[in-house]
């Protein structure tokens, strides 16, 4: 029934991808897929490296939850406390976890559910439902169509500031927008630099000012020269802090009333970005530059690890903020956009397949008798 | 910090058994049960906890907290002596060779802190242990580290070897050992670009640096904030590399830092430094204790009194110890304690390691500049000796005739009158039950 039972149909269309992807282009120049085929196609495309990238996150989730299925057989407080144990350990935030158990004991009081390969299903739907529950804040970025969009991108020392910038200017200049970057990290050693390399990478100009200058200062420059330039997109680089420290946070918020100065309704998006192997602290953060600076989505970098970044879930479900990226790697083209239901999807996948293939054992054994 | 202690998480249970005047075994078990969720709060790994618990609670049954009267701070005593043991018990040193060049190789994942704690580990170095460092700018991968690397070495003022990013790492290490041998250098800091424990290619290179520069001490560098699968990256690092320490970076922030509990129980490798800065006198020693404390969520006390010690001349500070544990202090202390706070750095970065700061109301909005801290010293100074010591003294015409004298506003007067207050009640809350136990830390910051 309902969101399961999207899985299991999104399993499928998988299952008849072919497998590689000439085969794929070959289909296409046939001529003989319809426009729904194709928009299908188009969407595994994208997923697939989403979807790559999870897979070696999904795969140790997936031991874990199997393993806890086979090990508690009935639903019992042991079974509660191991299933807090696999959430924790994908690094879903202790309340979130908390939450989930609270409504799965509930449900399973009211069902009468006594196995747990009953209340798999069950797990499933309630995380994307915990995802999806507060707020339907969009998770595209917002571009302003007719004028200058400023997007802001903030977060704590080392998570991948810089490296999204990056990727996200190739993303845009790839289609056809007019892309600038502004070198707000006037503080660590070489991050000018490092930003220009890749401005260089992808062929648009950064503004800067030297090492040690007033961030600000860089960004009044740098909304000025792409407004005056005629570019679509700024993005605007900023120094690592933690977010406990009061004098580097206030100087975000005098960052973002400089941009105001210059476009009063910029900066149109502020992203912050999580490192994936950050663990209950991430949502310290999140709370934290919501209220400097109302960020307005998050780049949940680094999933290509074997951290699962499951923090978004409780960052979404307590403040609403939205996952809109997704990094996967250190090159240009690794970023992919978040898709919440593949994103649980693809934590349950195999967990989904391992079901259907038990219930068809099941059915096998019934016949044999 | 976003969660309770461990103190608030047991004072529900003890309430609870209060009312019974008995603890049973089912309440340890409860009790258990909040130890477990302090920890994993804290991003200890839950395998971790899991065997830390049963250690615990054999423990606890086995030993007095049953017929205590206090059984919450047993019950913490227990649990802060098991982890700091766990943790390694006593602070261990850098490894340096007998004979030079000592070579240090910094290992991690992307955007851990390996080529600031190598720009720091040299100036410590040169600082503590009379060295002449070198750094190896063995990072050729990410966008302008070399760049990095070198901007560090100015600063600090240490010699940076670099190849260019054209040549592979093992050649640069080679290169530079020799280098160093031209040089007299004394000791070698290789820093290496982050990367993923499970990126076979990437991580083979790291052996074959390990096994060309015979390094004295693998530092692997992990981020405080790292969650859950901190044991698999310390893991995968440990195993290919056999790391000799590791350095656990921005505890600045405010992180519980459960992750150092998880890479000592996997790698039983000891933590040598903690990194709290950006900046390059950014690097302290680590102390499990104290770590402990934090990952319990009862504050740092121990290290903002070293942090002070490092500014304050020690006849004083143990004066001012002793104040703060017998609660004696007043606002002539607090006078004197401002004009070496000017020379310490920011205030509020002080005051927010202190257990229970978090719930000073409006602590996060003070600002602590130097101007504000002029006012206050006007204030007080504004007051006689005996108002100091007994500020209660007060009244209203009092209060005119300091503000008079200090030229500020008696708003202002009674605000810095709130916040010596909560400070007051803060500081006796986290010394409260100190006289009691032999433990340094026992009932530290707890209400019960
Ligand atoms: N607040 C704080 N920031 C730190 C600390 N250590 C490192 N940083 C910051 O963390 C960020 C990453 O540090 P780097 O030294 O570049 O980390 P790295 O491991 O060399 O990173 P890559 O080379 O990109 O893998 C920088 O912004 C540093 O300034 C620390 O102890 N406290
Ligand atoms: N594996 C991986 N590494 C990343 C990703 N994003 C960034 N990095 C690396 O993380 C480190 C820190 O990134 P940087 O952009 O400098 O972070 P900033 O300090 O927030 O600007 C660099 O070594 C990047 O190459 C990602 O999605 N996956
Ligand atoms: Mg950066
Ligand atoms: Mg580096």
């Amino acid at each position: 029934m309902g969101i399961f039972d999207r899985f299991k149909r999104k399993k499928k269309i998988q299952e008849e991808k072919p497998a590689s992807l000439e085969a794929q282009t070959d289909k296409l120049d046939d001529g003989l897929i319809s426009i729904d085929e194709f928009e299908e196609w188009e969407q595994d495309q994208l997923s697939y490296k989403f979807e790559q990238g999870l897979k070696k996150s999904r795969d140790k989730f997936q031991q874990d939850i199997n393993a806890l299925m086979s090990r508690y057989r009935t639903v019992d407080e042991d079974f509660f406390e191991a299933l807090e144990e696999v959430l924790i350990s994908a690094d879903v935030g202790f309340n979130t976890v908390m939450e989930l158990t609270e409504e799965l004991r509930k449900e399973a009081q009211l069902k009468n559910i006594t196995e747990t390969s009953e209340l798999r299903e069950t797990i499933v739907e309630k995380m994307v439902e915990i995802y999806e529950r507060n707020g339907d804040a969009s998770d595209e970025m917002t571009i302003n169509e007719d004028g200058l969009t400023v997007v802001l991108m903030v977060g704590v020392n080392g998570v991948g500031k810089t490296t999204s910038i990056g990727k996200l200017a190739h993303k845009y200049t790839q289609e056809g927008k007019k892309v600038m970057l502004a070198a707000g990290d006037t503080f660590r050693a070489g991050a000018i630099n490092q930003l220009q390399v890749w401005g260089d990478r992808v062929g648009v100009d950064v503004i800067k000012q030297a090492e040690g200058s007033d961030p600000a200062a860089v960004m009044y420059d740098a909304v000025n020269a792409a407004k005056k330039r005629g570019a679509d997109i700024l993005f605007c680089d900023t120094a690592g802090r933690l977010q406990n420290k009061g004098n580097l946070m206030n100087e975000l918020s005098k960052i973002k009333k400089v941009i105001q100065k210059v476009v009063p309704e910029a900066p149109h998006e502020v992203l912050l970005v999580l490192d994936a192997t950050t663990g209950q602290n991430a949502l310290s953060q999140a709370k934290a530059f919501k209220e400097v600076t109302d960020v307005s989505g998050i780049i949940l970098s680094k999933l290509d690890g074997t951290a699962k970044g499951g923090i978004v879930l409780a960052i979404k479900n307590e403040l609403g903020i939205p996952v809109k990226f997704v990094g996967l790697g250190e090159q240009l083209d690794d970023l992919q956009p978040f898709d919440a239901e593949n994103y649980v999807y693809g934590l349950f996948a195999d967990m989904i397949q391992e079901s259907d293939t038990l219930e068809e054992k099941l059915e096998e054994d019934k016949d044999d008798k | 910090m976003a969660f309770e202690g461990l103190g608030e998480r047991l004072q529900s249970t003890m309430d609870r058994i209060k009312g019974k005047g008995k603890v049973t075994e089912s309440d340890v078990k409860l009790m258990m049960r909040e130890v477990r969720l302090a920890l994993l709060e804290a991003d200890v790994n839950f395998k971790v906890v899991k065997q830390f618990v049963n250690d615990v609670k054999e423990r606890a049954l086995g030993s007095d907290v049953m017929t205590s009267l206090t059984p919450g701070q047993q019950v913490i005593k227990i649990v802060q002596e098991e982890l700091t043991s766990l943790m390694g018990g006593e602070n261990q040193k850098i490894n340096l060779s007998q004979k030079p060049p000592t070579v240090i190789m910094m290992v991690g994942l992307q955007g851990a802190g390996k080529t600031t704690t190598a720009g720091k580990l040299a100036l410590h170095l040169r600082k503590k242990h009379n060295k002449r460092p070198l750094l190896v700018a063995g990072d050729i991968y990410r966008p302008a580290a070399i760049d990095q690397l070198e901007t560090v070495g100015k600063q600090i003022d240490v010699p940076v070897f670099s190849l260019g990013d054209q040549v592979k790492p093992e050649e640069i290490a080679t290169k530079a050992l020799e280098h160093a041998k031209e040089e007299h250098l004394d000791t070698v800091i290789i820093d290496t670009a982050g990367r993923l424990h499970i990126d076979e290619a990437l991580m083979n290179e790291l052996k074959n640096v390990k096994d060309i520069a015979d390094p004295d001490e693998i530092m692997l560098v992990v981020d405080s904030m790292t969650g859950q699968d901190a044991v698999n990256v310390a893991e995968s690092f440990n195993e290919l590399l056999n790391i000799t320490g590791v350095t656990l970076t921005k505890l600045d922030g405010d992180t519980r830092g459960g992750a150092a509990l998880s890479i000592r129980s996997v790698t039983q490798k000891p933590i040598k430094f903690i990194g709290v800065s950006e900046k390059m006198d950014g690097l302290e020693a680590f102390h499990p204790e104290r770590m402990a404390s934090r990952i319990l969520g009862m504050g740092d006390v121990l290290s903002i009194i070293e942090k002070a010690q490092d500014n304050v001349n020690e006849d004083e500070q143990k004066a001012l110890e002793k104040k703060l544990k017998d609660s004696s202090f007043t606002l002539d202390d607090f006078l004197s304690q401002m004009d070496q706070v000017k020379t310490m750095g920011p205030l509020d970065d002080l005051l927010k390691m202190m257990p229970g700061a978090n719930k000073i109301k409006g602590l996060d909005k003070m600002q602590f500049s130097g101007k504000e801290i002029d006012h206050v010293q006007a204030i007080i100074r504004s007051m006689t000796l005996d108002e100091r010591e007994h500020p209660e003294k007060l009244n209203a015409s009092r209060k005119k005739r300091i503000a008079k004298g200090s030229g500020r506003s008696l708003q202002e007067i009674n605000r810095l009158l709130k916040q010596f207050n909560d400070m007051k009640k803060m500081m006796k809350q986290m010394t409260s039950g100190k006289k009691k136990g032999k433990n340094p830390f026992g009932g530290m910051g707890l209400p019960f």
